[in-house]
């Protein structure tokens, strides 16, 4: 299966265990990624911030830019860039923007290609042909299924999922003989960019985010966004700092444990990069 | 040669104001047929109308116009007049020079030569009227009512009670309905089950109403004062003629775990039961689901059991044919489905809630069975996860209501009433308990209802919040409620016991096929249409049916009660004649010209156009037509555009007259 592939800046930055851990995963399920090329920041928080129009116009082109290598379908393993790039299409589809864009982005816009985040993609792959691929079942793995804000949400930008009281991502897990657990935090926001301008509501949230999974019994965390990994695993220690309490939680990218699943190690997948290592 | 009389009037200073009346009248004098063109200062008055009958006699008019206000106000009026001068009443027609006219212009010359055209449309018209007589249809003098519940009940009754026959079709195996389930009512806090079981059991008795419980309504034929109505009565199991109602059959099934419909699964029932010790009639069913007798021929302790024999496995939903009147739907609401799997895509829930996955998240009608006397916890208020008595409960209004991101726009209008009831009925029954409500705004406009609502606040000591719960979640038993108080600018966290979710009113399941089965109108949530909103409000656009309750739109139980008479009062007066009287302006079709194509009979929204042949004297086939019924045609024209062959048109209405009328102005 060939599919498109829009990094985004995390994932060749701050991120990039998180690539080494989707591409080894997808390698074994035969699934090969064409990254768009010339690709550009979906805007991120800061766009909007600053101008709608831009906002729209940034993740307008690297649309077209998929559309131009003829990508039907456009894998974007940040929440926040594939909310981005289905916003732009939503705001195509509902008045009369695409030719403006288009104008803008000095291409014909179609608007009409698949974005998928990681869930999707092993949607997409399918959960019959995973759980039959599986070579080490997760039997002791307990996961909190973590989705944060932007994986389903705006709801009618996203259309994912039950965005209050999602289940896609314990529905992967299962197939790969993973325990999962229901929490009360799955959806919460675990303070995103703040980490950046203001630590201590972060650490915050992480500290609820982690005891809550602890709380309920899991013995990891499971994530499918950069900035989620960042921080409660980067941020673990400062949590456990300011806190003064002992948390070791494991945080995990949802492709690391079908990775291991599927008989990765954890070096092939990055995992040995992570901050928080099990004890 | 037509000798029409024009009567135009100043409407006091209405019309005079912007329309030169005198000039008016003179002009259209020289119209084409017509006899005299007089003014005056009030057409409607007494003296006016006189003046329009002497006129008819003295001029041996053939045609009245009367230029004045919008038909909808005096056409009535003025066909009254002329009748009682002896002219044909359909030979009148009125010039709106008022609402089109005067009311919308200000220039004085303009105004005055539009006055003219307009009459010259209508002298026109006239021209081109034929005398019609009214159309009289022969009425069956009874009524149906469907839906058992409080309209129901009051509409069966007060017709009834008249005189009348009605057919009651209810569809749960007791009639009753929602408020047969309620603890107690606003805003007196009377029980209210003792106020509606002593009307339940006198429609049960009642001489004058047949009841068929289980049933529903299968398809209806005919038109006003003439339905053919087709009920399907369920297979209920149970021979109710033989049955004694003893409860021998239900103290003896053992499968006594199925959650009960009556207590929405705060209780429990056994596979043969009467959803509630009071139903009406005091029958059971057996649902056909879990019987282990209906599912594998086993069991059958309750045909051992039964004395009076009446347990019949082989029982099979029958068919039956009632002939009324008149209809009255009166078939109530459902609660709005939380956080569950919609019928409809665009009520995407609250998720947020946890409702259906926190078992003390409950909804208000689950509440209502918790608080209640014959209820599943015999009145004492425990929390449906471990039985508990919840000393923290929060109650959260607006869950669906009032909220176009993900429920309904519209105000639900019973919740913030039954709400701060529910708050009172908490704090009775315990103590030291603290209830907190979240409200968007507190709406309670009726008779001693925002005193309720203080009495709550300030006798019951109930905590009011303004502002939304944003989630629920739940830790070591305890529902964690994050929400807003918007007036003091703070975010509140309680932890709850219990959790209940005011959720919004939409009409009951079923009703948008039952609105197409009778042919009325429905809006898009489903709530019935009334034919006008303040003048109709009980009358639907289809002759002879009516609503009444919460299937038109939220009601409270007085409302619905009220509405329910004024239904019942039309009804009473439908059935209080032999014969009705209906307007003749209705569709005909040319039989010799009918090319039977049949797009009339597919367009028609009443569905008033039939398939018919035609016949010589001794029965030899001629052709095939289309032919409108004169019972059920509400004259809308929409045969009359779609007929390839132009044979189709409207009486009192023709192409002819149209283009008439047309052409005047050319």
């Amino acid at each position: 299966m060939n599919i498109g592939y829009y990094p985004g800046c995390a994932l060749h930055g701050s991120s990039n265990d998180y690539e080494q851990s989707l591409r080894a995963c997808l390698d074994v399920l035969d699934v090969q990624l064409q990254e768009v090329k010339d690709w550009i920041c979906c805007g991120a928080t800061a766009a909007h911030a600053l101008n709608h129009k831009l906002s729209l116009a940034l993740p307008a082109r690297n649309l077209a830019l998929a559309e131009r290598d003829g990508l039907k379908q456009l894998f974007a393993p940040c929440p926040l860039c594939s909310m981005q790039l289905l916003k732009v299409q939503k705001a195509m589809a509902g008045n009369g923007l695409r030719a403006e864009l288009s104008q803008i982005v000095e291409a014909d816009l179609r608007g009409d290609g698949q974005i998928l985040n990681l869930i999707q993609i092993f949607q997409t792959v399918g959960l019959d042909k995973l759980k039959a691929a599986v070579k080490e079942p997760l039997k002791s793995v307990t996961a909190a299924c973590y989705y944060g804000c932007l994986l389903t949400r705006p709801p009618e930008v996203v259309h994912f999922d039950d965005f209050e009281q999602p289940k896609s991502m314990e529905a992967v897990l299962a197939a790969m003989g993973a325990k999962t657990v229901e929490w009360s935090y799955k959806t919460e926001c675990c303070g995103a960019g703040m980490t950046m301008a203001n630590e201590e509501t972060v650490l915050d949230l992480a500290h609820k985010i982690l005891s809550n999974a602890a709380a309920h019994g899991a013995n990891c965390v499971v994530v499918a966004c950069p900035m989620c990994h960042v921080n409660l695993d980067m941020k673990q220690a400062a949590v456990e700092r300011r806190y003064d309490e002992k948390l070791g939680m494991a945080v995990y990218y949802l492709s690391d444990l079908v990775g291991l699943a599927l008989g990765l190690s954890a070096e092939q997948l990055g995992i040995n990069r992570h901050f928080v290592t099990k004890a | 040669m037509s000798r029409i009389g024009i009567f135009t009037c100043w409407c006091g200073e209405n019309i005079a104001r912007t329309v030169d009346v005198d000039d008016v009248a003179k002009q259209v004098s020289s119209l084409p047929g017509v006899r005299c063109s007089v003014n005056y200062k009030y057409m409607c008055s007494d003296p006016g109308q006189a003046m329009v009958r002497d006129k008819i006699a003295s001029e041996k008019l053939d045609g009245v116009v009367v230029a004045s206000c919008s038909p909808h106000m005096h056409l009535k009026t003025f066909r009254k007049a002329a009748q009682a001068a002896g002219l044909n009443p359909y030979l009148v027609e009125m010039a709106n020079i008022r609402e089109h006219c005067s009311w919308v212009h200000h220039d004085r010359a303009q105004a005055t030569a539009k006055a003219v055209d307009i009459i010259r449309l209508s002298v026109e018209k006239v021209r081109n009227d034929v005398a019609l007589q009214p159309i009289r249809v022969p009425v069956t003098r009874r009524a149906l009512v469907i839906g058992g519940g409080v309209a129901g009940i009051q509409a069966a009754l007060d017709i009834a009670d008249a005189g009348y026959e009605v057919v009651m079709v209810e569809r749960e195996p007791s009639i009753g309905g929602k408020m047969a389930g309620l603890s107690e009512t606003f805003p007196t806090l009377d029980c209210s089950q003792c106020i509606l079981t002593p009307r339940m059991v006198e429609v049960g008795q009642h001489p004058r109403i047949k009841l068929y419980s289980y049933s529903e309504v299968e398809a209806v034929e005919g038109f006003v004062g003439n339905f053919k109505i087709t009920i399907r009565q369920k297979a209920r199991y149970v021979d109710t003629a033989k049955c004694t109602g003893c409860g021998e059959c239900w103290n003896v099934c053992p499968l006594k775990k199925n959650p009960s419909e009556f207590d929405f699964a705060m209780g429990t029932r056994p596979a043969i039961y009467i959803p509630f010790p009071q139903a009406v009639p005091a029958r059971p069913v057996i649902d056909k689901k879990v019987c282990a007798a209906l599912i594998r021929n086993g069991c059958k302790l309750c045909e051992k059991k039964c004395k009076a024999e009446a347990i019949n496995f082989k029982d099979e939903d029958k068919l039956v044919e009632e002939k009324v009147g008149t209809v009255v739907v009166a078939t109530g609401y459902k609660l709005y489905n939380i956080a569950k799997e919609q019928d409809k895509a665009w009520l995407s829930g609250y998720g947020e809630y946890g409702y259906g996955k926190y078992k003390n998240v409950i909804d208000s009608l689950q509440f209502e069975r918790l608080v209640s006397a014959s209820g599943p916890t015999n009145g004492v208020l425990k929390r449906p996860s471990d039985g508990a008595v919840p000393k923290k409960v929060v109650f959260i209004s607006c869950v669906g209501s009032r909220d176009n991101a993900k429920g309904l726009p519209y105000c639900s209008k019973i919740c913030c009433m039954y709400t701060a009831k529910h708050a009172m009925l908490y704090k009775h029954k315990v103590h030291d308990g603290q209830a907190h409500v979240f409200y968007m705004d507190i709406r309670a406009g009726g008779k001693g209802y925002d005193e309720f609502v203080r009495r709550a606040i300030e006798q019951d000591g109930a905590r009011y919040y303004r502002g939304r719960v944003s989630k629920i979640t739940e830790e070591n038993g305890k529902l964690i409620v994050r929400g807003a108080d918007t007036l003091a600018g703070v975010a509140v966290t309680i932890e709850a016991d219990l959790v209940v979710l005011a959720a919004a009113m939409r009409p009951a399941d079923g009703i948008e096929e039952l609105a197409q089965k009778l042919n009325i109108g429905y809006d898009e949530f489903g709530f019935l249409l009334e034919s006008h909103p303040k003048l109709r409000p009980v009358e639907t656009n289809t002759a002879g049916i009516f609503i009444a309750g919460a299937c038109h739109a939220p009601k409270d139980i007085p409302e619905s009660v009220a509405q329910a008479s004024a239904a019942a009062s039309k009804v009473q007066v439908m059935l209080a004649a032999d014969e009705l009287t209906r307007e003749p302006e209705i569709a005909a079709i040319n039989e010799q010209t009918c090319a039977a194509c049949f797009t009339c009979v597919n367009t028609c929204p009443y569905h008033a156009i039939e398939r018919t042949e035609l016949r010589t004297g001794k029965g030899a086939f001629i052709k095939r037509t289309a032919k409108v019924n004169p019972g059920l045609c509400m004259g809308c024209g929409t045969c009359v555009s779609v007929c390839p062959s132009k044979s189709a048109d409207l009486q009192g209405f023709t192409e002819q007259q149209v283009y008439a009328m047309v052409e005047s102005l050319a």
